[in-house]
C-alpha cells in the first residue's frame, strides 16, 4: 500500500527546503524526498553541498559555508515537522492527483507514496565536457568540487573550463592552493558578472586562455594536461596541468518528468502565475525551473512562492 | 561517530589495516570537504550493519598526507577498499549506500 501524504517535496535544495520549512508551518507535514549522497547530481542539500564560502546570502554579514547553511535550512525544516527520506524518486505518475511518486524500483506496481499536492524541487546539476580521459581521470585530477578538491593541488598548475560567475569563483577559489590556474574558455570575453570578472582579471595567479577548447585529457594514471583547439585558428595545442575543474554550466534534473510536464526547450520546467506548472496540483520551485537567476536566494524565495501555492491550492480543493 | 569505526592516522594506519582480519574500507575525509559529511552518515550505517564482516575506518587527510599521498587521492570523498592490506578498490566521490556496498560486494 502506498503511503499518502497531502504534500510531497522532491529534492532538498534551497527551494526544497524552503517550501518544506513554509509547508511543515502550515500543518501540511511535508514529506521531502531529499536525494541521496553524489558528487555530481543528487545529493542532499543540492549545489551549495559543493561550495565553500556563500557571500551574497542575505543576513551572513561575514559570509557562511554553503553545506553549513544547508544543514541549517534542513534543521530549519525538520523543526517544524518536516519528513526527510534520503533517496531519490525514480518515477513519477503525474496523471491526477493523488499523484505517485517511487523511490527504489520505478517497476514496482505500487507507488510509494501519494501525494496530493507535489513540488518539484531537483534543482540543477554541473555539466561535464564529455571529451575523452574525463571520466576515465575523474578522482585522480579531474575534479567536479573546487572546494573539495583543491587541497590536492597545492603548489601546482591546473585549468578550469568556463565562464561564467561558478567558474570565476572556482578559479580565485583554487588560487589559494595552486601556483598558476589557467581559466580556459571557448570565447574571448566572459558571461560572468562584473565584479566576479574584476577580481579574478586582478589575480595574477589567473591567466586567461581565450577562444580555446579543451577536446581531451590527457595522462595515464594522472592529469598530465589538456589538448585544446583554437575556436578561431583551429591550432591545437597542449596545456600543461595537472588537475582539471570543469564549470561550464547546469543542466536541470529533470529526467524523470520527461513527457508528463511542459519542458522549455532546454529541458527546464515551464512555470506560470507564479510556481505552477502544466499539471494542476505540480508546483515547480528552484533551479528545475529558473534558468535565467540560479541563485541561492531567488531558489529559497521561488520555495516559499511554491509552498504557498501549494497550500492555497489544496485548500481550493477542500483537501 | 560509532564506535565500530576506528580512527586512522599516518602512525596507526598500517598497524590497523595491513593487519586487519577482514577488509578495511577506508574512508579519505576533511572536515571542509561537503560530500564528505554527506557520506559520514551512510558509512555508520554500513559499519553497524556489516560488523564482523567489514571494518570501516577514517583518515582525515589534512593531518596525515604520508598515506593520502601514499594511494595518490587527489579527490574526497575517496574510499579505499584494503582487502589483506592491498587497495582493492576505489571509490570516488559521494555515493549512495546501495551503489556503495555493491561496488565493495565482491570483496565481502
Amino acid at each position: 500500500m502506498s503511503e499518502q501524504r497531502k504534500i510531497l517535496i522532491a529534492g532538498s535544495g534551497p527551494a526544497g527546503l524552503t517550501a518544506a520549512l513554509y509547508s511543515a508551518r502550515a500543518q501540511l507535514s511535508p514529506l521531502v524526498v531529499e536525494g541521496e549522497p553524489s558528487s555530481t547530481s543528487d545529493q542532499p542539500g543540492g549545489q551549495l553541498m559543493m561550495t565553500t564560502d556563500v557571500e551574497n546570502y542575505p543576513g551572513f554579514p561575514a559570509g557562511v559555508m554553503g553545506p553549513e547553511l544547508m544543514i541549517a535550512m534542513r534543521a530549519q525544516a525538520s523543526r517544524f515537522g518536516a519528513e526527510m527520506v534520503t533517496d531519490k524518486v525514480t518515477r513519477f505518475d503525474l496523471s491526477a492527483s493523488p499523484f505517485g511518486v517511487w523511490l527504489g524500483d520505478p517497476e514496482a506496481a505500487e507507488p510509494t507514496y501519494l501525494a496530493e499536492a507535489l513540488i518539484i524541487a531537483t534543482g540543477a546539476r554541473s555539466l561535464m565536457l564529455g571529451v575523452p580521459g574525463e571520466d576515465r581521470l575523474l578522482g585522480y585530477g579531474v575534479s567536479t568540487c573546487a572546494t573539495c578538491d583543491g587541497f590536492f593541488h597545492k603548489d601546482s598548475q591546473i585549468a578550469v573550463v568556463g565562464g561564467g560567475d561558478s567558474a570565476l569563483e572556482e578559479a580565485l577559489f583554487l588560487t589559494r592552493f595552486a601556483d598558476k590556474v589557467t581559466l580556459v574558455h571557448r570565447r574571448d570575453e566572459l558571461r560572468a558578472s562584473r565584479i566576479m570578472q574584476d577580481r579574478a582579471r586582478a589575480n595574477p595567479t589567473i591567466e586567461f586562455r581565450w577562444n580555446s577548447q579543451v577536446t581531451a585529457v590527457l595522462g595515464d594514471r594522472k592529469v598530465t594536461g589538456l589538448a585544446a583547439v583554437d575556436t578561431v585558428t583551429g591550432e591545437e595545442s597542449e596545456i600543461g596541468v595537472t588537475g582539471l575543474f570543469v564549470a561550464i554550466g547546469h543542466e536541470p534534473n529533470t529526467g524523470v518528468l520527461a513527457g508528463q510536464l511542459t519542458l522549455k526547450d532546454n529541458g527546464y520546467i515551464t512555470t506560470f502565475g507564479g510556481t505552477k506548472t502544466s499539471v494542476e496540483g505540480v508546483f515547480a520551485c528552484g533551479d528545475v525551473q529558473d534558468d535565467y537567476y540560479r541563485q541561492a536566494v531567488t531558489s529559497a524565495g521561488s520555495g516559499c512562492m511554491a509552498a504557498i501555492d501549494a497550500e492555497r491550492w489544496l485548500e481550493k480543493r477542500g483537501s | 561517530m560509532s564506535e565500530k569505526i576506528v580512527t586512522l592516522s599516518d602512525a596507526t594506519f598500517d598497524e590497523h589495516v595491513k593487519a586487519s582480519d577482514v577488509p578495511v574500507l577506508v574512508d579519505f575525509w576533511a572536515e571542509w570537504c561537503g560530500p564528505c559529511k554527506m557520506i559520514a552518515p551512510v558509512l555508520e550505517e554500513i559499519a553497524e550493519e556489516q560488523t564482523g564482516k567489514l571494518q570501516i575506518g577514517k583518515l582525515n587527510i589534512d593531518d596525515n598526507l604520508d598515506v593520502t599521498r601514499r594511494y595518490d587521492v587527489m579527490s574526497i570523498p575517496t574510499l579505499i577498499l584494503f582487502k589483506d592490506g592491498e587497495p582493492k578498490a576505489r571509490l570516488v566521490g559521494a555515493k549512495a549506500k546501495g551503489q556503495l556496498l555493491q561496488e565493495i560486494s565482491e570483496y565481502l
